[in-house]
Formats: C-alpha cells, sequence, structure tokens
C-alpha cells in the first residue's frame, strides 16, 4: 500500500493532455530520454513551464498510482516510473524556458517539506518547483523529514511559511506535531496532500493555517500573504484524545497486530496453511488496517476508516482477492478492543462500509437474474 | 477638611443599623441634614477619626454632595429616590468614591469605596504584566534573530508607543534596524549613518542606561529613524535592550505629535520590556552563530550527491539514527576515474558507534581513502594503509566497508568489490535474480593486518549492486514489533527490483527498512547502488503488490 493519487493535479488543458499521453508512454517504458525529451518537447511547443510541470508531469504521476492500484504497475515499477518522473523535473529545471520564466527577485523564502515517515516525495517535490516559478526562494528538505530537524532549518531561515505534504493519514499525528511547532516558531503552515482529507478538512482539524488541494491553490495563497500563524497546543485542538484511546491502540499496535493475526488463524482455516511470505504480507495488511484506525481515532472520524477500507477493498479485487476476507480481521480487531467507545464505532462503521462493497442489495442480483436479457 | 460643624452632632448609632458594621465596604449613615446616624469603624478610620470619639470630620465635598441630595429630594417630594450620582474625593487615609443610596425616611447611606484609583492602577499593572508574559511566550518560541527583532518592533509598537524601531548591535558601519508602525507590519531596513546622530542611541548600542525621554529633542530625529505611517514626532525614547553579556541592540519608541513625552513610569515599563527582547535576541543571536559552526562543519560530513559518472548510474541515501543529526557512522563516497576509461571508487563504510563521534571518524576515514586513490586498484594495499593510518590514530573506534571498483566496458560494467568485516554486496540481476558477492575480509582499525578476498562481477545493462550497512538488515521492527528485517528480506525486496533505476532502488530499500523500524530505535542506515544504465524495454515484472488476503 505505498501509491496514492497525487492531488496536485488539475483538470489538465487540452494541449496538455496530449503531450501527458506521450510522457505516459516514455515513463511506463521507463526511458528517462524519451520522457526528457517529451517534456522539453512541450516546452518548446509553448507550453508553460507550470502547465508541463502540472497538467503533463504531475497527470503522468497520477496515473501511475493508478495503474498500481488497478496491478497494472508493480510497486518496483511505480518506483521505476516515479524516478523517471522525478529526473524529468530535475532536467526542466535548466531548460532555458524555465529559466526565462522563474523571476529574478526573490519574493521571499518559504520551506516545501514531507512530514516525517512520508516517503511520497514527488508532489512536494512539484511544489517546489512550481513555487520557485512564482518568484519564491524555495527551500526543499525532501522526504521523510524528522520534524526535529525541520524545526531547526525553520528557526535557522525564517521562511515566510511552511508547505507541509502528507499523503497518507496514519502521518496525520506527525504532521499535527511538525505544524504546531512550525507556528511556535512563528512560521504559518499550508498543509497539502491527500493524508488532509477530502477538501483539507484534516487541515482545518489540525489547526494548519492553509491548506491547498494542488500547488496552483498554493501559489495563489502565498501571493495572498499567509497570516499570521495561530499558535496552539494540540490537544487544544482535539480534545477527545483525553480518551486515551488513540494513545492506547498506537502504542499497542504490534501488539494488536499479533493477536488479529492469532484470532485469524482461529476463524480462517486457510490462514493456518499460507507460506511465511503470505503471513508476513497479512501481518502487513493487518498492521496498515491499525495504523490507518488510530488515524481515525486521532481525528475522531469513522469516514476516514471507511475510505481506507474502500481504497483498500478495491486494489484487493483487482487482485482478486475478495474484500470480504478484510471482514474477519475486523472482527477479532472489534473483539480486541471492545473496551473501547470509539474504536467499536469506527471499527462497525468500517464494516458496514466493508459489507456495502462485497453484497450488494438482493434486488440487485435479482436483476441480474431475473432481468431482461435484451 | 474641616472641623464638623457643629450642628453636626455625631449620634449613637441606631440600633437597626449595627449591622452595618459588617458590611463590606466602610458605610456611612447621614441625615437629611447632614448629622451621622451611623457611622462603621471602617468609615471612621478612612474620615480620620476614631469610632466614636468625638472631633472627626467630615470632608466638605461629601458633605456638599450629601446637601444636595437632600436639597434635590426636598424639591420633588413625589419621588423619594431622587437620583443618586457616586462622588470623588480625598479623605484622610486617601481617595475614596462615595456611592449614595437614598432611604426611605430621608437619610443617605453612603458607601465608601476606597482606593479607586488604585483598582485602576491595578488594572493597568495587570495589563502590563500579561502584556510582558505574552511577549516572553512570543519570543521564546523563536530561535531566529530577524523574527525576534520583528516581533520586539510589532509588540512595542502595538502596546508601548505609535511606532517602535528596534536597532540590531552594530557591526560595520551600516545601522540595521526593523521599524513597525501601529498595527502594521514589520519592515527591515539599513542606513548608512552614526547612532550618535539619534540622541541616547550610541550609549545605548553600548549598553549605558537609558538617556531620559524628556532630554531627547523630537526635532533632532534623523528622516531614517522615521517610518513610513507616522508623518512627524513628539516625544522619542531610546532604551538598550540588554543581551547575554553583550548590548543585544536598541528599542527606540515614537510618538507622534500631541501626545507628550514618555513618562517616568512607561519608561520604567519599557526597560522591563526591553529586558526580555533583549534576553531573547541574544539566545537567537547565539543560536544562529553556533547553527552556522555546526552547518559548516556538517557539511563536510553530510552523504555526497550521487549521480551517473562514466556511463554508470550511482544513488545512494542515508538514514542517522540520531534523526536530529542527519550524520553518522555510516559513509559512502564515489571518488570518479580521471579519465572516463579508468575506475571508479565508490566506498561505503560503517564506523562502530553512532551520533557525532561517529560522525568525525568517518570524515577522517573518508580523507585518508581520498589521498590513497592511486593506489585504488590494489585493495589489499590500500586498506592495510588504512588500517595503520586508523590503528596509529587516537580513535579507538574500528569500520567496516565495502570498496567497490567500477569501470564501464561498452554496455557493460564491471565492479571489483572487497568487503572488509562488512557485509557482502547483493547483485541484482535484469531479472530480478539476487545474489550475494563473494567477498569476505576482516574490519579495519582493530587489527594488527588486514585479509581481503575480492570479488569481480559484471552488471549487465539494468542490473545493479547493492551496497549497504547492517544497520538495514538488522532494524528491528515489523507489524509484530520486534522482527529483524533481515537479509532474506532484503533479497526479497531487491527480488522486485530487477532492472529498477539506481536511485529507484535505494529508495525503495530505506523506505521499506525504515517504515519496518517505524518509530523505534534504529542504527544509522546507508545504501548505496551501482549499476548499468538500461538499455531499453520495459523493466521485468518479478513484484507483486499486496496479497495478504488471499484467504
Amino acid at each position: 500500500m505505498t501509491a496514492l493519487d497525487i492531488t496536485v493535479t488539475t483538470p489538465s488543458a487540452g494541449a496538455a493532455d496530449h503531450w501527458a499521453d506521450e510522457l505516459w508512454a516514455a515513463v511506463a517504458a521507463g526511458s528517462e530520454s524519451a520522457a526528457r525529451a517529451v517534456a522539453f518537447g512541450a516546452l518548446n511547443a509553448g507550453v508553460s513551464p507550470e502547465s508541463v510541470l502540472l497538467d503533463v508531469i504531475a497527470e503522468v504521476q497520477a496515473r501511475v498510482g493508478h495503474a498500481w492500484a488497478a496491478n497494472r504497475m508493480t510497486v518496483a515499477q511505480e518506483h521505476a516510473a516515479t524516478a523517471v518522473n522525478d529526473r524529468v523535473v530535475t532536467a526542466l529545471a535548466h531548460h532555458p524556458a524555465v529559466l526565462d520564466a522563474t523571476p529574478r527577485d526573490s519574493r521571499g523564502r518559504v520551506t516545501v517539506s514531507c512530514v516525517d515517515g512520508e516517503w511520497h516525495a514527488f508532489p512536494a517535490r512539484l511544489l517546489a518547483q512550481v513555487l520557485s516559478l512564482h518568484g519564491w526562494e524555495v527551500d526543499h528538505l525532501g522526504a521523510q523529514v524528522p520534524t526535529p530537524h525541520l524545526i531547526g532549518r525553520l528557526h535557522r531561515s525564517a521562511p515566510v511559511a511552511l508547505a507541509l505534504s502528507a499523503s497518507l493519514a496514519p502521518r496525520l499525528p506527525a504532521a499535527h506535531t511538525a505544524i504546531t511547532a512550525a507556528q511556535a516558531a512563528g512560521v504559518p503552515v499550508l498543509a497539502g496532500g491527500a493524508a488532509f482529507g477530502p477538501d483539507g478538512c484534516y487541515a482545518r482539524l489540525l489547526g494548519a493555517d492553509g491548506w491547498a488541494g494542488h500547488a496552483r491553490g498554493a501559489a495563489e495563497w502565498l501571493a495572498d500573504g499567509p497570516p499570521a500563524p495561530v499558535r496552539h497546543q494540540p490537544l487544544d485542538d482535539l480534545p477527545h484524545l483525553a480518551d486515551q484511546e488513540y494513545t492506547l491502540v498506537s502504542r499497542s499496535a504490534p501488539r494488536l497486530v499479533g493477536a488479529v493475526m492469532s484470532g485469524l488463524a482461529e476463524r480462517v482455516p486457510a490462514v493456518r496453511g499460507y507460506a511465511e511470505v503470505q503471513l508476513q504480507r497479512t501481518a502487513e495488511d493487518i498492521a496498515h488496517i491499525v495504523d490507518f484506525l488510530a488515524a481515525a481515532l486521532y481525528t475522531d472520524d469513522r469516514d476516514l476508516f471507511g475510505r481506507f477500507l474502500t481504497w483498500t477493498a478495491g486494489v484487493l479485487t483487482v487482485r482478486a482477492v475478495p474484500a470480504a476476507s478484510l471482514l474477519p480481521a475486523l472482527d477479532v480487531l472489534r473483539h480486541e478492543l471492545r473496551d473501547l467507545p470509539r474504536s467499536v464505532t469506527i471499527l462497525d462503521h468500517g464494516r458496514t462500509v466493508v459489507d456495502l462493497l462485497t453484497d450488494p442489495p438482493n434486488v440487485l442480483h435479482q436483476h441480474q437474474h431475473h432481468g431482461n436479457p435484451a | 477638611m474641616v472641623p464638623l460643624p457643629t450642628d453636626t452632632p455625631r449620634t449613637t448609632a441606631e440600633p437597626g443599623l449595627t449591622f452595618l458594621g459588617d458590611a463590606p465596604y466602610p458605610v456611612l449613615v447621614l441625615a437629611a441634614d447632614g448629622s451621622v446616624v451611623h457611622g462603621s469603624d471602617a468609615a471612621w478610620e478612612l474620615i480620620g477619626g476614631p469610632a466614636g470619639v468625638e472631633g472627626g470630620t467630615i470632608a466638605p465635598w461629601l458633605l456638599d454632595a450629601h446637601l444636595r441630595i437632600s436639597a434635590d429630594r426636598d424639591g420633588r417630594d413625589h419621588d423619594p429616590r431622587p437620583a443618586a450620582v457616586p462622588v470623588r474625593g480625598l479623605l484622610a487615609a486617601g481617595e475614596v468614591e462615595a456611592h449614595p443610596s437614598v432611604r426611605a425616611d430621608g437619610t443617605v447611606v453612603w458607601w465608601l469605596v476606597d482606593g479607586a484609583d488604585r483598582g485602576l492602577a491595578l488594572a493597568v499593572e495587570r495589563e502590563r504584566w500579561s502584556l510582558l508574559a505574552q511577549l516572553s511566550s512570543l519570543l521564546l518560541s523563536s530561535l531566529n534573530v530577524q523574527r525576534c527583532l520583528e516581533t520586539t518592533a510589532q509588540q512595542a509598537a502595538a502596546h508601548l508607543a505609535d511606532a517602535a524601531v528596534v536597532i540590531s548591535p552594530t557591526s560595520g558601519r551600516v545601522l540595521r534596524f526593523v521599524s513597525c508602525v501601529r498595527g502594521g507590519r514589520p519592515v527591515h531596513g539599513g542606513v548608512r549613518a552614526d547612532p550618535a546622530e539619534v540622541p541616547g542611541l550610541a550609549e545605548a548600542l553600548r549598553g549605558f542606561p537609558p538617556v531620559p525621554s524628556r532630554w531627547i529633542d523630537p526635532d533632532a530625529a534623523p528622516d531614517w529613524l522615521l517610518p513610513d505611517g507616522l508623518d512627524a514626532l513628539g516625544a522619542v525614547s531610546v532604551t538598550p535592550l540588554p543581551g547575554h553579556g553583550v548590548p543585544a541592540g536598541a528599542l527606540v519608541l515614537l510618538r507622534g505629535p500631541g501626545h507628550g513625552a514618555f513618562a517616568p513610569s512607561e519608561e520604567v515599563f519599557a526597560r522591563l520590556f526591553a529586558a526580555r527582547a533583549g534576553a531573547a535576541v541574544s539566545a537567537a543571536v547565539m543560536y544562529s552563530e553556533q547553527a552556522a559552526v555546526t552547518d559548516l562543519l556538517m557539511r563536510e560530513l553530510l552523504p555526497p550527491r550521487l549521480e551517473q559518472v562514466n556511463g554508470t548510474d550511482y544513488a545512494g541515501g542515508y538514514r542517522a539514527s540520531v534523526d536530529r543529526d542527519r550524520i553518522g557512522g555510516d559513509f559512502y563516497d564515489v571518488h570518479p576515474a580521471a579519465d572516463p576509461d579508468g575506475e571508479t571508487l565508490a566506498v561505503l563504510g560503517d564506523v562502530c558507534g553512532k551520533g557525532l563521534e561517529a560522525a568525525v571518524l568517518t570524515g577522517k576515514i573518508r580523507n585518508t581513502l581520498h589521498a590513497l586513490l592511486p593506489m585504488a586498484d590494489d585493495h589489499p594495499r590500500l586498506l592495510t594503509l588504512l588500517n595503520r593510518a586508523l590503528l596509529t590514530s587516537h580513535h579507538t573506534r574500528f569500520a567496516t566497508m565495502v570498496l567497490a571498483s567500477v569501470r564501464r566496458r561498452e554496455e557493460r560494467v564491471t565492479v571489483r568489490l572487497s568487503a572488509a568485516g562488512h557485509p557482502a554486496p547483493l547483485i541484482v540481476r535484469a531479472d530480478g535474480r539476487v545474489e550475494a558477492a563473494r567477498t569476505s575480509g576482516s574490519l579495519v582499525g582493530a587489527l594488527p593486518e588486514t585479509t581481503v578476498e575480492s570479488d569481480t562481477v559484471v552488471l549487465a545493462p539494468g542490473e545493479a549492486c547493492v551496497l549497504y550497512s547492517d544497520g538495514v538488515t538488522e532494524a528491528r521492527g515489523g507489524p509484530l514489533g520486534d522482527a529483524m528485517f533481515g537479509e532474506e528480506r532484503l533479497r526479497r525486496v531487491l527480488g522486485e527490483c530487477g532492472s529498477t533505476p539506481a536511485e529507484a532502488i535505494v529508495e525503495r530499500v530505506l523506505m521499506l527498512a525504515s517504515q519496518w523500524v517505524g518509530s523505534g530505535r534504529h542504527d544509522d542506515m546507508a545504501v548505496m547502488v551501482v549499476a548499468a544504465p538500461r538499455s531499453g524495454g520495459l523493466p521485468g515484472d518479478g513484484g507483486r503488490g499486496i496479497d495478504g488476503f488471499a484467504a
């Protein structure tokens, strides 16, 4: 579960579509030189550098994510495609059209960083490039930035704002820490990336000063002048954390995974016959479920868990694994956490979501069986 | 104060009013003619005579007010309770506010509220202290000098004056400052000027006690001091920012015309304010000086950015055990051959221990290796020399490492590998097969002699040689908490990486190892990949997505 949609894309312009198709072909073939030629071709044909970055490259990166989810690409191929795309972005920075489009005078300094533990570096990379096209002096820290390191950098460079990227919801607690620490250091925070939820609802929840669904939005937010940061403590934003359920679940995550594994072995006979590797992958999948449960507890939003399960069910289904195979794990987990009311509510909601996905209403069945064959 | 008129004799307390002795305020009940019906002990104390003793005085202002109320009441009998407004005046004990309540029988109860002015003073003090507390928390949260100066200017302008200018400690002939008008944003400025142009500024910047505001002629202030938004000056006050032993600059408060000079109490408060700002600015200056030194020293120790050299792809990635440091005991380097057909030396190593101390030794080893490059074609000799150099240094630490001499011939890349006490590199074939290089040897810097057996591997296009430190394979964690990442798992991961670009392999290994440890403790982890570039075609399909729920 390493791929997610890249949310920095916007509906692409018609002209860009053609270039995106070309780039997709080159990237899917893993050919760096072909990919570079396409990107340069687009620039030479007059597509603006920003449009090449966002409507062509980001669009292709989104297709990479979709291809992985749809099992048309392996994890390694996805990494390879991302590496090619990344090299294209690097090469693009030296193209005359990009150099011409970059303002000489700096509007100020902006720090772009991924949350601690976040490995999806590409959206932040694109954002950094787009912001420098808008005249910002960008301090790009990359993926997997430990929060103490990030805050040290903020103290030293005192940027106008911090653009913080996170793709996966389990990174939200780390994002929250980074947001409050940056604000305490006097730096307003703009949150972005899929982790912050549809319409950035978790960015607001965690007290970020702004949210942008895509790189253009981020540039607009910065151009409007970021507000003075709001200083607050993490517990001020999330009073429900006082019930300790998040703490209990995330601290005992490995024990929970172990308990679910042995519970599964009891309930699902097939699991007993699993090979070592298969057992390991199952344990990793359960660990993801526990991670997202913890994130749902942190945000107090059962829909976060529901969306994760919907997505997972889709990923499993295209890999010929029935979504219903999620149910025993949810049941065992619910049994383990039966004394924690919020966890139970979230898990029950998750079960309902999976039930709906795996067991469509009977009407539909009848319709299919007895309907007009036409 | 006048003696009590003889026609207002003090009467003994009316029995029904004795409860007033317990009233929270001093209270005086006067008859319509002004004679005292009752006075609580506290009231007599205020008035200046002990309770029940003849000769106390009632101040004329209070008597006047009382008689006015009585006269008013006589004039309109239909309303037994004429409007009664509080009056203020001086009694023996100080200023009081007297609140009348008119009773139906025409007597008036006077509630004497002591020190109404003191309440106001208290409110002012409270406001000032909460302002200082607020300023402290604003300033303490930033370790950036410019931010601290901005916060000081902004807060001073908001609470102490119409505008404020914070002058940085001087270095050179240019005066740097941050100015802010009330409600505005702080603006940075610089001017080539003598601080002595502003009376008291030169002294303040050198830490001398401030010159009283009333001695400073606002008309003498130079134009650069006047921020945009403030047209003329009515008063100027200069306060030094006391730092940690050295002055941290000066705070200049500006007031527009028509408000008069800064009062002494305001200047005292400005000094309290400046003390906090000065401490914060000093701390920030110290931090940024230290950080600059650390950054400079760290730059040499950070792993280098790798790229293609002489037709071979190199990529490296590193994760330090101490998150804050970003450096540690693992290192890697690529020393390109002088000519494109020559041998490039790539090294990945691991110094025993972690943190800054280990990092310092990696720096020495990297420098020594650099000096030994001329004999890079002879790995055993190079390791022997390095071993001697480490044994004779005062460090007690030892190191393990892999040397890789890389040469490209046409499409293929030949790699001569020597592992000195280090895990053998793994070779990833284009079809996803993973093999360990057959090289082993003793570690460096511990024993008098070193031995090593080298191995030579040939990489076809799309194939890669993966060098890693044991921090990767010995990472503990995983979904169940305390399993080792292990070489088996690493081989399985690499098995999915046939024909994958070098950076993608590095990223995948480091990502999985990092996710494996989660938030747990771990050793330094380093990965370097030497790869023969792919000539074209699709990457091999050796991987799988998630399939754990195949029930």
